[in-house]
């Protein structure tokens, strides 16, 4: 039998050096007996240690996930640690997989005592309380801890980037850290009477806690679950913690049985009525008055109405499908990756974008959630037709000589039936209100476009459309 | 009045939302000498937790309680006679850091009611939050309660100092919020909620682009929202509608769901019952299975519109979709094994990188820390296969419920 002894109860490089050399002259993990200086296993040991036996050549390889692993392990209170982890290690020099067996035991018995030392590292974070010695600028902050496991040198930087401009110290019966606002020390264990016994400020923290619970809700086991009692002892509020969950039940009581009052009359947000007459060329308030439409299904899961936009004497209209998910969000139409292709084609064809009234088919956004986006939804006929109203009502306030309709929903509205693209396209149409139209593709089209030849060719055709928008709009130049 | 007291009341005022983690924002620290605090940007620390089961982790207060507006189902509501107070900046930003000091916390969770105006009130919650960041350099959490309608520039101030911001939906639907909020506008709820998303993909692209320029900050932990449940008469299925269509729109971290509870002084217009504790649980699971099980609504809520409550909604889903299993664990895709009764994505982890090494038997199962009730009959192992009638017995649902038990307590 060997025995090891190493210097603390966390030295992790001891046991690393020695384990190293104790695999390499194939020591067996049963004939190893591990040890702390000072721990109690060394009544058993003899009154010398072993020495650890010097290796000159020889090198193996183990996963570094099992280095980490052991870094935390070896954290943990089990007197065994140091055996298992060999025993693990000495495994794993000729099966390097066997750290990815989650189901092999001692695997599964070396993360389980990693976590538990990770869960009471967390715990420790969260169930410090610091007390104020001193008042102030000159306070010193004092907390009493008891972890489980061998965790005050992990967890102690935390404190020590968290409170960086205040001294504390964190006084535990295994080893105490200290911050004097510059670094970290440790100091052996102490009792708890050497902590301070209460903080002015806790009275008002109870009284927050208490506030902060709501008692129709009582859930005990979860938050046992999360607060093992064994933490509770050092917890300003867990001591009304039974008052509060005693107290719960003839709160919740009384509150149910307490007469409810009747409402104040409530004070109605003003709906903008749909019939609502308006000055024939108030766009602003058309636009209003839209914000409000629920003339079909689509706003339900719309963020807003988008509405159009552009001065009121436009002589083009430009009329697109309906608005996309940049356009939803912003409230404002083509103002997404379309539009942006929109302007620039505008700017080859030479129409002056400012002089253009743009706006939508379709005033809302219609689309079927996938995750994190939304995926645009072509709109029925019937939406088609429910929003047309608008169209109609901006085209009377306008009053543009052009309308451009860009793909078939557009062509839609704007001719009042199923106007194929194809056929139509790229000429100059007369409606019967003695208007002119024009239809072409719509920009996101040409984005969907895969192949970037056909998307080169189609967008000069697209342009080549806006260009007879663009003769029209100098010839009403010159005629003004 | 003296600060312990109104903090009682603006405490208390504050405890129906729901909304309370400090997670999943950027990390900072005080190491630099310089002010104090720190997130990670993991998991945020409870530092408490109530007898209610909820975590406590951020000093969660109303600046004031008096509002102008009188929804039906909040406490704060104009018409209820709950005793009010008002906090001023100077105070809240004392409280936090004397609890922060002390480790009680990790930040600061402040909504307020609405007073003057929303601009008014905005301007309020985002002056706590200058003073905690710009004088006394805090570098902990802080999570604000957006006013809907208030000004844009105040709002990308508050997204320059706080972590998240949220704003409450309240209701599933446009004609229950009507209906018990009469002077709120669902409209200007989602209008904020899209503004916030704007800005936050601005803040993005401006960190994945590579230029020089420091990328602008906006509340690097995103947003979030809550949603009453059972106050109203709508569905799971609606609920659960409006939330996934609440994260394709607006890329929400989380939305809450709260159960109704009584309040004091409650309106003869609301339920005045228990809170449905167990409802709001199983929409929490099914919120899961849509964030991170690639779940959609219409598999987890079948046409009753209701999620079962006595079993857990992916139990219920595998129990209507029997011909897809027994399922080959040794053998199955990841996204199959997702879908299996009592798996986790840590297990499904640990089941893919343990089968490349060795195949998984019963024996295992606990080491993985299956529920083995729950999963033997949906999967086959190297030494277990479920016999076929027993996977297509109608008694099968009976195995997994639970013996007859509420959560909470009765009365
Ligand atoms: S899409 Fe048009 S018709 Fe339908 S609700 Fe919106 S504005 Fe009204």
């Amino acid at each position: 039998m060997l025995y090891i002894t190493l210097d603390t109860e966390t030295d992790f490089d001891g046991w690393r050096k020695a384990a190293r050399s104790l695999v390499l002259h194939h020591i067996q993990p049963t004939d190893i007996t591990w040890t702390v200086q000072g721990g109690e296993a060394e009544l058993f040991a003899p009154p010398a240690p072993s020495p650890i036996l010097e290796v000159n050549d020889g090198t193996f390889n183990v996963s570094g996930k099992f280095v980490d692993l052991a870094q935390s392990a070896i954290l943990h209170r089990d007197p065994q640690r140091f055996a298992i982890l060999y025993r693990l290690l000495w495994r794993l020099k000729d099966n390097h997989d066997l750290i990815e067996v989650a189901t092999d035991p001692d695997v599964a018995q070396v993360i389980a005592m990693a976590r538990a030392v990770h869960r009471d590292e967390h715990k420790m974070h969260a169930f410090v309380r610091f007390r104020e010695i001193g008042r102030e600028r000159q306070a010193h902050y004092v907390a009493w801890f008891e972890p489980e496991h061998h965790i005050v040198e992990l967890a102690a930087p935390f404190f020590a980037r968290r409170f960086a401009d205040m001294p504390w110290s964190i006084l535990t019966p295994d080893l105490c850290a200290h911050w004097d606002g510059h670094a970290l020390s440790f100091t052996p264990g102490v009792s708890k009477s050497e902590a301070p016994a209460e903080d002015r400020l806790e009275e008002t923290w109870r009284r927050y806690y208490a506030s902060i619970f709501n008692p129709a809700r009582l859930k005990v086991k979860a938050m046992q679950a999360e607060m093992p009692k064994k933490y509770w002892r050092n917890l300003p509020e867990a001591s009304i913690i039974k008052p509060l969950i005693e107290d719960a039940e003839r709160m919740t009581g009384a509150m149910l049985a307490y007469a409810a009052t009747d409402p104040h009359k409530p004070q109605k947000r003003p709906e903008v009525p749909m019939t609502r007459k308006l000055a024939a060329d108030d766009l602003d308030a058309l636009r209003e008055e839209a914000a409000h439409c629920r003339a079909c299904p689509i706003y339900k899961d719309a963020t807003q109405t988008v509405f159009g936009e552009g001065p009121k004497d436009a002589t083009i209209m430009l009329v697109g499908e309906q608005p996309g998910d940049k356009e939803d969000l912003a409230g404002h139409p083509f103002v997404g990756p379309a539009g942006q292709m929109l302007d620039r084609a505008l700017a080859e064809a030479g129409v002056d974008r400012k002089k253009v009234y743009v706006t939508n088919a379709v005033k809302h956004f219609k689309f079927v959630p996938r995750g994190k986006i939304r995926l645009h939804q072509k709109p029925a006929t019937p939406e088609i037709k429910a929003c047309r109203q608008w169209y109609e009502r901006e085209l009377a306030v306008v009053q543009p000589d052009l309308v451009v309709a860009m793909g078939a929903t557009a062509a839609q509205s704007v001719f009042g039936k199923i106007t194929p693209i194809g056929k139509t396209r790229g000429r100059l149409i007369d409606l019967p209100d003695g208007r002119k139209a024009l239809v072409t593709v719509h920009p996101s089209y040409l984005l969907r476009l895969p192949d970037p030849e056909a998307k080169a060719l189609e967008y000069q055709r697209f342009v080549e459309d806006l260009k007879i928008a663009a003769d029209l709009q100098k010839k009403a130049a010159r005629a003004a | 009045m003296d600060v312990q007291r109104k903090l009682e009341i603006l405490a208390d005022a504050a405890k129906y939302d729901a909304s309370c983690a400090s997670s999943g924002t950027e990390k900072r620290d005080s190491s630099d000498g310089k002010g104090m605090g720190s997130t990670a940007p993991g998991m945020g620390i409870c530092h408490s937790y109530a007898p209610d089961g909820r975590c406590i982790s951020l000093l969660k207060v109303l600046l004031t309680n008096a509002c102008n507006y009188d929804c039906l189902y909040c406490v704060n509501r104009a018409s209820s006679n709950v005793p009010r107070a008002r906090f001023t900046i100077d105070e809240v930003v004392k409280l936090t850091l004397d609890f922060y000091r002390r480790n009680y916390i990790e930040g600061l969770f402040l909504s307020s009611g609405i007073i003057h105006s929303p601009d008014y009130t905005m301007e309020q919650v985002v002056g706590v939050a200058r003073k905690l960041r710009e004088e006394h350099h805090f570098r902990g959490y802080i999570h604000l309660k957006t006013i809907p309608e208030a000004d844009d520039a105040l709002i990308a101030e508050a997204g320059r100092y706080a972590d998240r911001l949220s704003i409450n939906i309240e209701m599933p639907e446009e004609t229950s919020l009507q209906q018990f909020a009469p002077e709120k506008d669902v409209r200007a709820i989602r209008r904020t909620m899209g503004r916030l998303r704007l800005k936050l993909d601005e803040a993005e692209d401006s960190r994945s682009a590579k230029t020089k320029a420091r990328p602008q900050r906006f509340a690097p932990a995103g947003q979030s929202t809550q949603m009453i449940v059972g106050a109203d008469s709508a569905s799971d299925h609606t609920i659960l509608h409006t939330s996934s269509n609440l994260y394709g729109s607006y890329k929400l971290r989380r939305v809450y769901y709260s159960a109704f509870s009584p309040i004091p002084d409650a309106s003869r217009a609301l339920p005045l019952v228990q809170p449905p504790l167990l409802r709001e649980h199983r929409l929490y699971q099914a919120d899961w299975l849509m964030r991170f099980y690639g779940f959609d609504v219409a598999e987890i809520v079948d046409d009753s519109a209701m999620l079962p409550l006595d079993i857990d909604p992916k139990l219920a889903w595998a129990l209507r979709n029997r011909d897809r299993f027994p399922l080959d664990i040794n053998r199955a895709s990841r996204e199959e094994l997702l879908r299996v009764p009592g798996f986790g994505t840590k297990t499904v982890e640990r089941i893919i990188a343990t089968r490349r090494t060795t195949t998984i038997r019963v024996a295992d199962l606990a080491r993985l820390h299956v529920p083995q009730k729950k999963a033997l009959p949906f999967i086959v192992l190297s030494d277990h296969r479920p016999a076929p009638h027993r996977l297509d017995a109608a008694g099968l649902i009976e195995r997994f419920k639970p013996k007859a038990t509420q959560l909470g307590f009765g009365f």
